[in-house]
């Protein structure tokens, strides 16, 4: 029993880190409807740019702040030479856009910082909580607490500033009916260089966190792999979706790892998130928070 | 306009490629290598390091030697990605590149290894794969084109349980222990597999084979897994991101990093660096060491990066693991070279003496210290029927700033691999309709 | 001047419905067919066959499997480098474990295995739509991909997982020379092609562009949806699945199932967005600009930038370039190469009086 709560745990804290890189693909869909494949790119870009600010000897606020401007940067950039000249075409052309821009990030990003893997440090210790383990044997790292505690502040932060600004209230409504929102006068391509830059740092985020988890490398664009069953179950615009579908993943991936792995040899985990999600949508086509859909002739 | 702008585009690059693909233009006491080098995506930190080590030593033969008995050495790369349908392209780019041709191809990945293997023998090229590939190409009487040379998985795995036995004061002492085999879920990561497991029969451990999903930079349940099952050893057969979750986790739940042992894919700075603290004591394989402190790679120091010659753009990297794993291949192709100019005279080499030269290459003791290199990559003696040649593992741990040697070569269980190496050859042989060659006839 | 269809009178169905019904197009399949069938073996060298005419055929043949599925019938699918592999893998067991078996009818038992999987893996798209099903599609890709490793049986129990394709024979003539690979490739990459364009001019063609444009008002019009987008799962996939055995085949020759990654997918996909979602000859134009730009670019920076820049700089740079064009080609021609051809087309019509 005590082992299952481990796992249980320890599943949901990892959702948690699928969730930050789901965050970013969903704000960018959400506004606007650009399934943005780029996005586990920009976690490694944003990584190995705050990583190499560092070695260059910034200090970490610098670094961050230095990162960040970058993210925005390729954001705005992003916006004005790929989305703005794509605007209305076919959302697969877009997709396509964005594989066509992975490979440009990943390219400057390499050819920029070198292809030398990085540690990063966050100063937090990944290790089990030391009262908890043994009071109970369970053991829970303390970073992955940290991660979920940076994981609750983001997106407060993201629902504060959805709900009580006016860029987030624009915002809202872009995502809502672009055309509607035009007719309003919301500058509709201001709030897209806005959610760019936005998708930016929580790319930076989850860069960082997965950074100091695993290293920088390349590698880390592959985190948009984990992301991907995490969107399909909790819908592709919903921002609590994408947390709740994280825990969901990421509990039962480890919990079908642990038991019924065994039974296949193991190594499940490759596809058996994607199979749950499927299994899921079979279900609810549009995803657990995702909007419902009414086809009409 | 659209149109004509296409179409003149593609019409460039078509003129271009026809270009390299007539270019065989003779050149005179040249010997051309072709290297297939990968510098971009996942696998750049490794292919930058080997390709970078290789090309500076070669430079440091063409610097000071003046080449290999008056013949300089030239070079040409080819981006892979390490992908398999680029990897033949350049292949196929780089074959007829030269005065002789393309004399030795070595990729650098088992992907290339294999979608190449076929076509080296027909074309005459020598294929030579240091520490991966495929194993039972070790039988040179199936494969006279293919050399796993110095060690292969195989042979590393009969050393890991040497090493473990060493480790806890006996083989003997190895019964009733327990150790988990934790692979990345490939065919790179299952190759100890059966090795390893009769390794358990035989010495009366037990082994759990624990899969990570590719990339592995999610190893949670593995690692809860072995905190369930205590093991005494966690063999680390794993590659790039997986290796420091790896670490990470085993950290996390506390399992001690003295008793984590890794393949030569597991153990180079780039593996443990990002790893933090969480990496320091963790023990891993080599065929060659780290270091600077090698005549050979001080060599290389003075020789090449003194004249602005060298090929790391990232200095500090010189002597790192993959670094030297370049070195060793350039000293390996550069002998060759030597071995065959013996027999065939100091001109440059085709294929097929390029061949000959892998084929009788010995590199004893003797020769390591002359080249700088002793302890820095063991001796071995290539056969007709051997194309290992070697099998010798070193270990080395990290001791959380760098890789010290902890371990002197150990010598693979050889006698146990080779009837699998030749069951394994001689299946391979029998699908392809191959009449083994017979090796006394060889000269 | 020379494209000009007036004149053209069709007086029987049988004209009315070929499938390219206007002379010149018919004269100038039939010129390009005779030019790659009897030139280029003999114009083109070793490199060129090997390494750019086979791959560029295969890659053809898989981008019109996906093309059938994504750009005629509507359904995105990013597990195309999956079917592939299940095409490799089971033509390689039915040579394997049947004496005699004829390569052709593996190649196309291949295909049919391909199939089935397909069918499987299709069914959720009777449920899912848009990106959903494309994410939902990885679930094949990974799936598959983890089952050929896992399973030992696939490979005949070999020690590293990986299959060699065995000789090609047909009639007792041994398939070994690029030339004479290339030939059979190319045969059954035409065969499949035609194949391909006219059952898209037929009724099943015509039910998948309805389900493609609206699926709803398709199935008020009395379309089964099921069958129609099942069956489209199953050509496309039988496509992707000779493409997969031939890959292995005639191409590469040892293959491991890793090979046949998300990258490859991914490849494909591009071919035909690249070249022209719903069109045949856009598959090929595809296939070829996908297959010769990162070579085009890594023979110019060998040629013009290896010593000028560093050895990783170059690289990436081919990597951003190469990113850049897609992009760029996005921008300019979002329907892609065959919708240039369609133009150039219609310019020839009129030329040399356009107005």
């Amino acid at each position: 029993m005590q082992f299952f709560l481990e796992v249980l745990i320890g599943g949901l804290l990892s959702g948690v880190m699928y969730s930050f890189v789901a965050l970013g693909f969903v704000l960018i869909y959400k506004a606007s409807g650009v399934f943005n494949f780029a996005q586990g790119a920009m976690v490694f870009a944003a990584a190995l740019t705050f990583v190499g600010f560092q070695e260059l000897g910034a200090p970490f606020w610098l670094a961050l702040l230095l990162a960040f401007a970058v993210m925005v940067v390729l954001g705005v950039l992003t916006e004005r030479i790929v989305l703005r000249p794509l605007v209305n075409q076919p959302p697969i052309t877009l997709f396509m856009a964005t594989i066509g821009l992975t490979y440009v990030i990943e390219g400057l990003a390499q050819g920029t910082w070198g292809a030398t893997v990085r540690g990063l440090e966050l100063g937090i210790q990944d290790e089990p909580v030391q009262w908890l383990m043994e009071a109970t044997d369970i053991g829970v790292s303390k970073f992955d607490l940290f991660g979920a505690g940076i994981a609750a502040l983001l997106v407060t932060l993201l629902a504060l500033f959805f709900q009580y600004t006016r860029v987030g209230r624009a915002l809202r409504a872009v995502a809502d009916d672009h055309q509607a929102a035009l007719s309003i006068g919301i500058p509709l391509q201001t709030i897209w260089r806005i959610v760019w830059a936005v998708a930016g740092f929580v790319a930076l985020v989850a860069g960082l966190i997965w950074g100091a988890r695993n290293g920088v490398s390349f590698s880390l664009t592959f985190t948009a792999l984990k992301a991907l069953p995490v969107l399909i179950l909790g819908g592709f615009t919903s921002i609590p979706g994408a947390i709740v579908g994280g825990l969901i993943i990421g509990s039962t991936e480890k919990l079908a790892e642990v038991y019924l792995g065994q039974y296949v040899g193991g190594g499940i985990d490759s596809w058996f998130p994607y199979v749950m999600a499927l299994a899921f949508l079979l279900i609810r086509p549009e995803g657990l928070f995702g909007e419902k859909h009414i086809d009409r002739v | 306009m659209k149109m004509s702008k296409t179409l003149s585009t593609s019409l460039i690059a078509a003129g271009l490629l026809a270009g390299v693909a007539a270019d065989a233009f003779a050149q005179a006491k040249e010997q051309f290598i072709g290297l297939p080098s990968y510098r971009v995506g996942a696998y750049a930190a490794g292919g930058s390091g080997v390709f970078g080590g290789w090309i500076d030593y070669m430079t440091l033969i063409n610097e000071r030697d003046g080449g290999i008995g008056g013949v300089k050495l030239t070079w040409e790369e080819c981006e892979t990605e390490y992908n398999n349908a680029r990897g033949v392209e350049c292949y196929e780019r780089l074959k007829k590149k030269g005065s002789t041709g393309n004399s030795v191809f070595q990729p650098v990945s088992t992907g290339i290894t294999y979608s190449v293997l076929d076509k080296v023998a027909q074309d005459k090229i020598p294929m030579v794969t240091i520490g991966y590939g495929r194993t039972d190409a070790v039988d040179g009487r199936v494969f006279p084109w293919v050399f796993p040379m110095i060690t292969t998985y195989w042979s590393q795995a009969t050393t890991m349980v040497k090493f473990i036995g060493s480790k806890e004061g006996g083989m003997e002492k190895l019964k009733g222990k327990k150790v988990v085999y934790l692979y990345h879920d490939s065919a790179f990561g299952k190759e100890g597999l059966g090795v390893i497991e009769k390794q358990a029969q035989k010495f009366g451990f037990t082994m759990v084979p624990l899969a990570v999903a590719h990339p592995g930079n999610e190893q949670q349940s593995q690692w809860l897994k072995i905190r369930q099952e205590k093991p005494d050893w966690v063999i680390l057969w794993g590659w790039g991101v997986m290796n420091p979750t790896a670490l990470k986790a085993a950290a996390k739940t506390g399992f001690p990093r003295e008793k984590m042992v890794g393949v030569w894919w597991s153990g180079a700075e780039e593996d443990t660096v990002p790893a933090g603290d969480a990496a320091k004591g963790f023990i891993a394989a080599g065929f060659n060491v780290a270091g600077q402190n090698y005549p050979v790679v001080k060599a290389i120091q003075d020789n090449v990066y003194k004249k602005n010659k060298g090929n790391m753009e990232d200095k500090s990297r010189i002597g790192s693991v993959y670094y030297n794993r370049g070195v060793v291949h350039g000293i390996i192709t550069v002998e060759a070279i030597r071995t065959a100019q013996a027999k065939f005279g100091a001109k440059p080499l085709s294929g097929d003496e390029m061949r000959w030269g892998f084929e009788h290459l010995s590199i004893d003791a003797k020769r390591l210290k002359e080249l700088g290199a002793e302890g820095f990559m063991p001796d071995l003696k290539i056969t007709c029927a051997d194309h290992e040649g070697s099998g010798k593992v070193k270990y080395q741990q990290w001791d959380g700033k760098q890789w010290k040697v902890i371990s002197d070569w150990i010598d693979a269980d050889r006698d146990m691999v080779r009837p699998m190496i030749e069951e394994s050859a001689a299946k391979y042989a029998k699908e392809k309709n191959i009449t083994p060659r017979d090796c006394s006839k060889e000269g | 001047m020379f494209y000009r269809e007036a004149g053209q009178f069709k007086t029987s169905y049988a004209a009315d419905q070929q499938i390219f019904p206007i002379t010149q197009d018919r004269v100038g399949v039939l010129l390009i067919l005779a030019f790659a069938f009897l030139a280029v073996p003999v114009l083109f060298n070793e490199y060129w066959l090997k390494a750019i005419l086979i791959p560029f055929l295969i890659f053809s043949l898989a981008a019109l499997g996906l093309n059938i599925l994504t750009g005629y019938a509507g359904q995105l699918s990013l597990g195309s480098a999956a079917f592939m592999a299940v095409g490799a893998f089971a033509s390689y067991n039915f040579m394997l474990r049947i004496d005699g078996m004829p390569i052709l009818l593996a190649f196309a038992l291949g295909g049919l295995s391909a199939a089935l999987v397909g069918i499987a893996f299709g069914l959720p798209s009777l449920r899912i739509k848009g990106f959903y099903l494309a994410v939902a599609t990885l679930a094949a890709q990974f799936f598959i991909v983890w089952a050929l490793t896992k399973f030992g049986w696939f490979s005949n129990y070999s020690s590293s997982g990986v299959i060699s394709a065995q000789e090609m024979e047909i009639l007792g003539y041994k398939f070994v020379t690029p030339e004479a690979k290339y030939l059979l490739v190319l045969a059954i990459v035409v065969l499949l092609a035609l194949a391909a364009k006219n059952m898209v001019r037929s009724s099943v063609g015509r039910a998948w562009m309805a389900v493609r444009d609206m699926d709803v008002a398709a199935e008020v019009i009395g379309i089964r949806i099921m069958h129609t987008k099942l069956l489209a799962f199953a050509v496309s996939s039988f496509y992707c699945g000779v493409a997969g055995a031939l890959y292995a085949y005639a191409y590469i020759g040892t293959v491991e199932p890793e090979g046949f990654n998300l990258d490859l997918s991914f490849k494909i996909l591009f071919m035909i967005i690249i070249g022209g979602v719903g069109s045949i000859v856009g598959a090929f134009l595809g296939a070829a600009f996908i297959v010769l730009l990162p070579i085009a670019l890594d023979v110019m920076v060998q040629e013009w930038l290896s010593g000028i820049l560093s050895p990783s700089i170059s690289s990436n740079l081919q990597l951003i370039v190469f990113g850049g064009l897609i992009i760029f080609f996005l921008i300019v021609e979002p329907h892609g190469l065959a919708r240039l051809w369609q133009i150039g087309k219609e310019k020839l019509r009129l030329w040399p009086f356009p107005h």
